[in-house]
Formats: C-alpha cells, structure tokens, sequence
C-alpha cells in the first residue's frame, strides 16, 4: 500500500534541526509530499509534522531512522482516525463579474472565506482536511487560479492524552 | 574556575581520558593548540600529512583501542578534510569525535577566508554535529559529543567551535565521565521464542559481523557457536574476529565470500544475523538473499531490522547480552546431514594456484599470520589487495584487522595504522596496501617516519587499479578505461625519500625474508610487491545473480 502517511516528530527547538530531518528524508530517498514546523507549548519543543508516501517497509524505516536523530525527541505516525488534520489554502483567483456568484456559493458551502475583493481577482481562504481542499481546488478547476499556497498539514489527536516526549538534556549549543 | 574555550576543550578531553590527539593546526586553532602545549604532558598531539590522515588515525586508533579516537581540524579545508575519514568511521559505526574551529563568530556566513558550515556539511555523514555557538555550552557539548560518539551504535560526532569562543573566558566544573546507562536487556519471552526457532532450525547458518567487534562478544560467540554446532561465516567487518572449529568455519561471505557461506545461505532455513547489518555487499537482493531463510536478526540498532532484508524475527539490544541470555537456552541438536552438505560445497570452493614461482596474494597473507604474531594489527586499503587481505587473513585477535569495510575508502590504511600504532606503540602494524590505494595516502609515511612508527606496508603492486578493472573484465568486455595508468612510481626510491626502508619481494622466499626484516625495524617499512595484474578476487558473485552463477575461474574473458 503505498498510501499517505502523516507523521508528527517532537524535535529540540534547535537551529538547524530542520535540516537535519529534511536532509535526512533526502539522504533516504524518503518522499515529502508536505511539511509543518511549529512552536508548542513548549519554548524549548518544535513540532514537525510531515505528509510522506511509502508502504510498510518505508514507514517503518522513516520512523526508526527519525527516531535515530539526536535531536528528535518522539515520533509516531498520525492515526487518521484520531487525529484532528487541519491544512490551510489561500488561493488567488481571476474573475469576470459574473463569476462571483458562483464563486460565492462554492464558498459557502466548504466554508470558504473570500478574503480579499479586487476589481479583477479575489482571494479564498479555506482551512480543513488535506481532502477537503483537494475536492474544493477540483470544483474551482474552471476558473484561472493566479497563485496557489497550501501550509501542509499539521494534527493533533483528540482526546486529553499529549503527545508525549522524553525531554533527555537538551543538546542546543 | 575561569578558563578560556581552548582550555575548556583540553581539560574536558583530558576528563574524558583520552591521551593521544591527531590533529593539524591552523589560523583558527591556534588558540586550542596553545592550550594543548600547556597539556601536552598529557595529550601527545600527532601531526599527520593531511587531515584526512588525522581521521583516519582517530579511526583507526578508536578501532584498535574500543575508545573514542579524537582529531582536530582547523576551519575550511582542514575540516572538509576530515568529511572522507568521518564518513568512513560513520558507516563502520566507529567511535570518534571530531573537533573543528572556525572562523570567528562576527564572521561566521560572510564567505570569510577558510569558512565552512562544517556542521551542516558533516551531518549527513555523522553520528550527530554541533556547531558551538554559545561558550556557556561548550564543555557540555564535547562531554555529550563523546556519550553519543561511544553510545548505542557508535559513531563519530563533530563539534564545530568558532575561534573567539576558544579566547573567550568561561567557568569550567570538572566532571567525572558519566557511566553509561546498561542497555535494557530483550525481554525474555523473545528470547525463548528466538532460541526456539534456533533450535527447531534444520540448516541453520549464522552470519557475524563488526557487532561481534563493538560490543566485545568474540568469546560469547565463540562458545555460541560451539554450543550450537551452527556452522558460521563472518562478513568483512568480522574478519580475524574468533577462531573456532574448521568444520564449522565457512569463512567470509558476501560477494567475494567463499562459495560454501554463500551456498550454505541460499540453502538455509534459518540465518542468524548476528551484528551485521547486513549491506548490500553480503545480501545482495532483499528477494534473492538466503530466499528459503527465516532471517533472525541481532542488533543494538533498531533501524536496522527489516532495512534490506524481510526480518523473521529480530533481538535489539548489546550482542554481547543477547549471546550471554540465549547461551542457556540453546542446544546442539543432529545436523549430520546439513553438516555433510557443507562439506561438500566446501571441497568445491575457490582455492588459490600455489604451484607457480610468482608471489600470490594469499602467500604473502599466509607469511603474515605465520611471523607476525597474535598482537598484530592489519589495516588495509581498498581494492582487490583488500579483499585477498581479508579471505586469506590468518591472525585472529577481535581488534587486529580493520578496514573501511562499508564507506570503501582508498586511502583509508596508512592513516589507520598509525593510529593503531599510536595506541599499541609495540604490537606489529601490518598495513595492506595497493599500488592504487598508496598513491593516495603515501604521504602517511612522513607521520610514520616523524614518529618512529613501525608501521610495515605491502605494496600490492599489480600496477593497475584492479578492483575496477577486475568488474571492466567481468561486465566491460575487457574495455580497461582508467584503470591502466602506467605509473612509473619508484616505490623503493619514493619511500626512502621519505626516511623508509624499503624492501622488495619477487616470491614467496623473498617476501618472507623481507617481512622477517621489516618486523625488527623501530621505524616504518614498506615491502613491494608485484603482483600479476591478471590475478582476480575469487570467488566473485556477480552482482543481481545468485550463488549458481558464482564465478570460481581466472580466465581471460569476462562473463
């Protein structure tokens, strides 16, 4: 099954540890189709959360090979079921007068918001599942879309359980 | 206690005992060599030719001692040096720590002279790197950089430390080096169900490799395999690592293993993976490598079960405690048959033409083993002299042989044996070389000779490069494209221009007589030998093939 994978790393916030976790996704030849850094809760703690491709084989050794990292503190693989996967798109359309109606009521019924309004072009901003969004770009497929950005997806699972880490000593230097 | 970052350094490599340093100076450590001169009652410094001899000598030193070897580089190209023998520490899993200056912080990113980000350079071909940014943290790095170097699977670390941070002043506590935490143990449950498949097993075969080596299980291994009666083959990494019983003995395996290891595989229905990870030089197809074998896997890094080939069951952990927890779990049970199958692939096998005049590599390896002694220390290049090296070595000490079994690298043996000379100032330091391979690395001999080492090269001089033209013979119809150089190189002349003796060996007779002189020397000697450039490593499985289309012949011709 070569399907997509989500998965979340709790890293030291250090400079150059994206890097490190990037260049070893290349190094391997393992594929990222989208990835997420952030701040937590925690000022010495980065989440990664990265969206890859490859069957068992390849997710096992992308897990046991990330884990290897001195600096990654966790990893584990997002359980779609669990998980809460949210992604945001800004899209920046043309439009001819008459197009907004039926932009409108696209918008209105993936809860799209119309960000920006030009004479010429408008800006959608749309939050939700990595599907939803791929659906919501295939229905707008008959317009001109003038740029395209999605951030990759970030998660968190439901529930009250955190993920949850061994903070060992920090190696910053 | 206040003291300056290049203080700081010495006096945290001092706490963490090491007492001999390979490095080699420039602008930015001048300030860490200064400290070193305050030191230098106890760290002897050794300069060697380039920095890439430096890491090759804090890897050879590492693997001949089980400690961290330490080098130095200054900033630039001194720590791009370094990247080729830490990369051949990093896939031999040898550890070593690396240290660089670099420029200064205010021009660290400004393209200043001799600046590199040797950090993000050496990370994918390291243990882990650090590039010191705040002096507060510098002597905690370089403790950490040496628990993660000597930890787990070890490897080699580099720390990067900008030259005003080795000026700056700083507070230093001396610590007392922290005691590695035991490695968790395999549960027991796992262990009876893997000692169950061990004994239920009709054609077991046992593979060992540089695991056997790290974790210091020579002698658990060696009981195991008695124990069992497993017949047992090592792949290069393990060469020389125990001697046990001939019969049971199948000797090196892999592409230019012997047909009976590789047979005794491809036949097996249980392969026991002992400290191997078994690379592509020894499974050759996760489809076609031991195709009938449940393979169980031993190894202290969990990556590595299931990497390359389907695991069958795995035990992670230090091999030493996953050998000591099965040994009473296992025993011997009637194999007569598998044995008596053994046997005969190994009347088959490869053996080597020993009616000639001409000197044969498996002689010299032969005489070597003969007067060398059980102390000896081989080191060698790479190429075919390599290989030979390691099919025909005959001395058995768990850290006598060492060679850059998974990065390849020529160049990798002068630099070696000074390092295991350095550490065994007594033992005899034989380094294996080619024509090629010294071409590369000649200039060790300067370190050798600075030194007093005693360090003995053998010169198999075939005067071609002859691994590669081996594989143009068997795959390029015989089309030898650089591998032909006509050098007309004067190995005796060179090497007494570097202060060597020099010997030459036509024949076995004549090798023996030089090797019996070069032993008594107190400095370095190198021995020439010519070797017939038609001479092949056999046996050879070519590559995607299997054991049936193992080649056993010399001929001319290619495949």
């Amino acid at each position: 099954m070569m399907g997509k994978t989500i998965i979340a790393l709790m890293v030291e916030n250090n400079a150059g540890v994206l890097s490190r976790v990037a260049m070893l996704f290349g190094r391997r030849g393992f594929n990222i189709d989208s990835l997420t850094v952030s701040a937590t809760e925690n000022p010495d703690i980065s989440r990664i959360t990265i969206t890859t491709t490859g069957d068992e084989n390849v997710i096992k050794q992308i897990i046991l090979q990330t884990k290897k990292l001195v600096e990654v503190l966790a990893v584990r693989v997002e359980d779609p079921l669990v998980a809460i996967q949210r992604e945001l798109l800004l899209l920046k359309l043309r439009t001819c007068e008459n197009d907004l109606t039926g932009i409108s009521a696209i918008c209105s019924i993936y809860e799209a918001q119309i960000v920006d309004l030009s004479e010429n072009s408008l800006i959608i901003e749309l939050t939700g599942k990595p599907g939803k969004i791929d659906a919501f770009l295939a229905v707008l497929r008959k317009y001109e879309i003038i740029e395209q950005c999605r951030t990759g997806v970030t998660t968190i699972e439901r529930g009250e359980d955190a993920f949850t880490y061994q903070n060992t000593e920090s190696h910053r230097s | 206690m206040k003291m300056t970052g290049a203080e700081v350094i010495v006096e945290v490599l001092i706490e963490q005992g090491v007492t001999d340093l390979f490095g080699y100076p420039g602008g930015a450590t001048l300030h860490i060599h200064d400290a070193l001169y305050n030191r230098r009652d106890r760290i002897t410094h050794y300069l060697p030719a380039d920095e890439r001899g430096a890491a090759h000598a804090a890897d050879g030193y590492a693997r001949a001692t089980g400690k961290v070897g330490v080098c130095l580089a200054t900033s630039g190209p001194g720590a791009t040096n370094l990247i080729t023998g830490i990369a051949t520490a990093f896939l031999d899993s040898v550890p070593m720590v690396a240290i660089t200056a670099n420029v200064g912080t205010d021009l660290i990113g400004k393209d200043s002279f001799q600046e590199v980000y040797i950090s993000g350079i050496a990370g994918p071909v390291a243990k882990h790197t650090y590039a010191v940014r705040d002096i507060d943290r510098l002597s905690q790095t370089i403790r950490t950089a040496f628990e993660i170097a000597n930890t787990g699977r070890k490897g080699p670390v580099l720390v990067d430390i900008p030259k005003d941070l080795t000026a700056a002043f700083c507070a230093f506590e001396p610590r007392q080096i922290r005691h590695q935490d035991p490695i968790d143990a395999p549960d027991p449950a796992q262990i009876r169900s893997i000692a169950g498949m061990i004994n239920e097993s009709k054609r077991p075969v046992l593979c060992f490799g540089g695991g056997v080596v790290s974790s210091g299980a020579s002698k658990e291994l060696k009981r195991f395999i008695e124990k069992t009666g497993i017949p047992a083959c090592h792949t290069i990494m393990a060469t020389g690592v125990i001697a046990f019983g001939d019969e049971m003995d199948l000797g090196m395996t892999g592409m230019h293993g012997s047909l009976a290891a590789n047979t005794a595989i491809a036949q097996a229905d249980l392969l026991i993976a002992a400290g191997t990870r078994l690379s592509d030089r020894v499974a050759q197809g996760r489809k076609t490598f031991a195709p009938k074998a449940q393979i169980i896997q031993f190894d202290i890094d969990p990556s590595e079960i299931g990497k390359s080939v389907d695991s069958g069951g795995s035990l992670i952990g230090d091999l030493r405690s996953i050998l000591q927890a099965l040994m009473p779990l296992v025993d011997r049970r009637d194999r007569s048959e598998w044995m008596e199958e053994i046997r005969r692939w190994k009347e088959k096998d490869y053996f080597p033409d020993d009616t000639g005049d001409k000197l044969m590599p498996h002689q010299i390896m032969e005489i070597i083993g003969e007067l060398a002694g059980p102390e000896s220390i081989i080191t060698t290049d790479v190429g075919q002299h390599q290989i030979w090296a390691a099919q025909y070595c005959k001395t058995t000490r768990p850290r006598g042989f060492m060679t850059s079994g998974g990065l390849g690298t020529m160049g990798f043996g002068y630099g070696a044996a000074v390092g295991a000379q350095v550490a065994f100032p007594s033992a005899p330091v034989i380094h294996i070389t080619g024509d090629g391979s010294l071409h590369m690395n000649m200039c060790e001999a300067a370190t050798a000779v600075s030194y007093g080492l005693p360090v003995i090269t053998i010169i198999m001089d075939n005067a071609v490069l002859g691994m590669v033209r081996q594989l143009q013979w068997a795959y390029h119809q015989e089309r030898y494209m650089a591998t032909e150089p006509y050098r007309k190189t004067d190995y005796e002349t060179v090497g007494k221009g570097f202060g060597v003796q020099t010997y030459r060996a036509d024949t076995a007779e004549a090798f023996r007589e030089a090797f019996s002189g070069a032993l008594k020397n107190t400095g370095p000697s190198w021995i020439v030998c010519p070797i017939d450039k038609k001479e092949k490593v056999l046996p050879m499985m070519p590559a995607g093939k299997g054991v049936e289309d193992i080649i056993l012949t010399q001929e001319e011709g290619g495949l």
